[in-house]
């Protein structure tokens, strides 16, 4: 049975001023598989996952033509509320980026301007976020601390708790493991195969066998281009074009 | 001349000009102290501060700075009020809202504000402001805590906005994309998360706006009235502090009474404004700490 498309693009142009960044970008993402994005530096990868929840129009002078379209709606039509779509659509950045708040009042943020006001369900959502980022057990006697005490790969864990808090469907992840040590990045990935049996994973990464142990499938983007997307276990072992088989091999990017 | 003894001789210039401002500055503080303490010969300190009638010539003198302290205050509260919250939300315009375009005007206007003499501000208080109040409020002279306040808030409004505006700005763009990617609006996230994070920088920029209102001797020299009498009303005249000395240490006679008191009110003046600085310090260090983490 074919999964379910969860979100895509068809003929995606994306411009920074008058340079081209992404050129004609059709992709599926199945509902509860992780995708893969790779592809050397500049590529475009993390321009496309920003088009994928309107982050791209926080930056001045850029122009997007083509569709993205979440099960089915086309999210850069009028009618679209940004806010919402983001909520549906949550993102996780490749430096940890926690606010100067306390671990609860970070992942409470989302919840608290969605309207929830009950201090009950705050706490019950904050704990149920913690836990699915499997960092609970870390941080549960010190949820009043700054977050800014955490070390690194708990700052990233605690980013995708606090992504996780407004219920996404899909959660985009640029490199999120880039700046983390090896267990930490263990740790991450660890999480992402937990993740994906209940939402949509997007995931931006440089690194290749990052890639194979996560994703269900990869796309190979070169240039602004999408080269090629497979299974990742197909992709990895007979891409069906040379320029991908030359990066995976590491003959170039 | 060998190198090393060359760079010992650098060294050693610079630790002289070092020493040599900061000895100046020590010795005016000295000079202070020497010469405002012996009023309390003729004066308990209690009397000095909460006495509440300032005649520093009659022939029974009478150095109560109740009034003058009270003066102070009065003013420099009324001009928080209106300085604190128009000089945040200028900066926040500047900062967050505004197109880049008119940031790069009006930025500038506002620091330009900063560098007007306080003279012609308190001119203007007194030929423009003071008529206007007496017609529209109706009252019998303009020239009071109100025009004061109003006056020290336009000279206020530069340093605090323009030190808020810095703070904001070097928010790091990764917490606002953090607080947008959840969904949150613009103004959810300047309230939320962009102002709370630029504290440390508002707070210096609002004390070191304040004390700037607090110290500020010819703005209320011309327009605050000038009567040495705790405020009843804000369109009461008042004499704070620094207009005090301004105004009478011409006429004091050297190493007099009088003389002393005045130089005991600039003691005060001075604490008051080392405290707030002090403050503002305490703040930004205490938040920088947060911040750093970026």
């Amino acid at each position: 049975m074919e999964p379910k498309i969860k979100m895509c693009t068809r003929k995606l142009d994306f411009f920074y001023d008058t340079f081209q960044a992404l050129c004609d970008i059709s992709l599926d993402f199945h509902e509860y598989k992780s995708t893969a994005l790779i592809g050397p530096s500049g590529c475009g990868k993390s321009t496309y996952l920003k088009c994928l929840n309107r982050m791209n129009e926080l930056i001045p002078k850029t122009k997007i033509t083509g569709d993205v379209k979440l099960n089915d709606d086309i999210i850069y039509s009028s009618d679209v509320d940004v806010v919402s779509l983001r909520r549906k659509v949550g993102m996780v950045f490749q430096k940890p980026n926690p606010f100067p708040k306390t671990i609860f009042d970070n992942v409470a943020y989302g919840p608290i301007i969605n309207g929830e006001k009950n201090k009950s369900k705050l706490t019950e959502i904050v704990e149920k976020s913690l836990k699915q980022a499997a960092i609970w057990d870390e941080v549960k006697d010190r949820l009043n601390n700054n977050a800014l005490e955490l070390s690194g790969g708990q700052q990233q864990r605690l980013c995708i708790a606090r992504a996780l808090a407004v219920n996404p469907e899909v959660l985009l992840m640029d490199e999120p493991a880039s700046a983390l040590d090896p267990i930490a990045t263990q740790k991450i990935e660890e999480l992402i195969n937990e993740l994906k049996k209940k939402l949509t994973i997007i995931i931006v990464t440089h690194n290749m066998q990052q890639a194979a142990r996560v994703s269900d499938r990869t796309a190979f983007f070169y240039m602004g281009k999408l080269i090629e997307v497979n299974d990742t276990d197909t992709l990895f072992t007979n891409p069906a074009l040379k320029q991908t088989e030359d990066y995976i091999t590491g003959r170039f990017g | 001349m060998s190198q090393i003894n060359k760079e010992k001789g650098v060294q050693f210039i610079f630790l002289g000009i070092a020493l040599l401002s900061i000895t100046m500055l020590f010795l005016i503080m000295l000079f202070l102290f020497m010469e405002g303490i012996p009023v309390f010969e003729h004066v308990s300190i209690k009397e000095f501060i909460f006495g509440d009638l300032w005649y520093p010539t009659d022939d029974e003198p009478a150095f109560g700075i109740f009034p003058l302290i009270i003066g102070s205050f009065s003013v420099a509260s009324f001009s928080a009020i209106l300085a604190i919250p128009l000089g945040i939300m200028t900066a926040i315009y500047i900062a967050e809202i505004a197109d880049k375009r008119i940031a790069e005007i009006v930025k500038p206007v506002v620091e330009l504000m900063a560098s007007m003499p306080s003279v012609v501000i308190g001119f203007f208080g007194m030929i423009v402001v003071a008529p206007f109040l007496q017609k529209f409020f109706n009252i019998p002279v303009g020239l009071n805590l109100f025009n004061a306040g109003l006056m020290l808030a336009f000279m206020a409004i530069p340093t605090i906005c323009s030190i808020s505006e810095d703070a904001l700005f070097s928010v790091p763009s990764a917490l606002k994309e953090g607080s947008y990617a959840l969904g949150a609006t613009h103004l959810e996230t300047i309230i939320k998360i962009t102002i709370p994070a630029a504290l440390s920088g508002i707070s210096t920029g609002v004390i070191l706006g304040l004390s700037r209102a607090i110290g500020e001797t010819m703005v209320v020299l011309m327009v605050a009235g000038g009567a040495a009498i705790v405020p009843g009303s804000i369109f009461d005249p008042i004499r704070p502090m620094p207009s005090t000395i301004a105004a009478e240490m011409a006429e004091a006679p050297y190493h007099s009474e009088h003389y002393y008191a005045l130089f005991a009110v600039a003691i005060t003046l001075f604490i008051f404004t080392f405290i707030f600085n002090l403050a503002a310090d305490y703040i930004s260090y205490k938040y920088k700490q947060t911040e750093e983490s970026y």
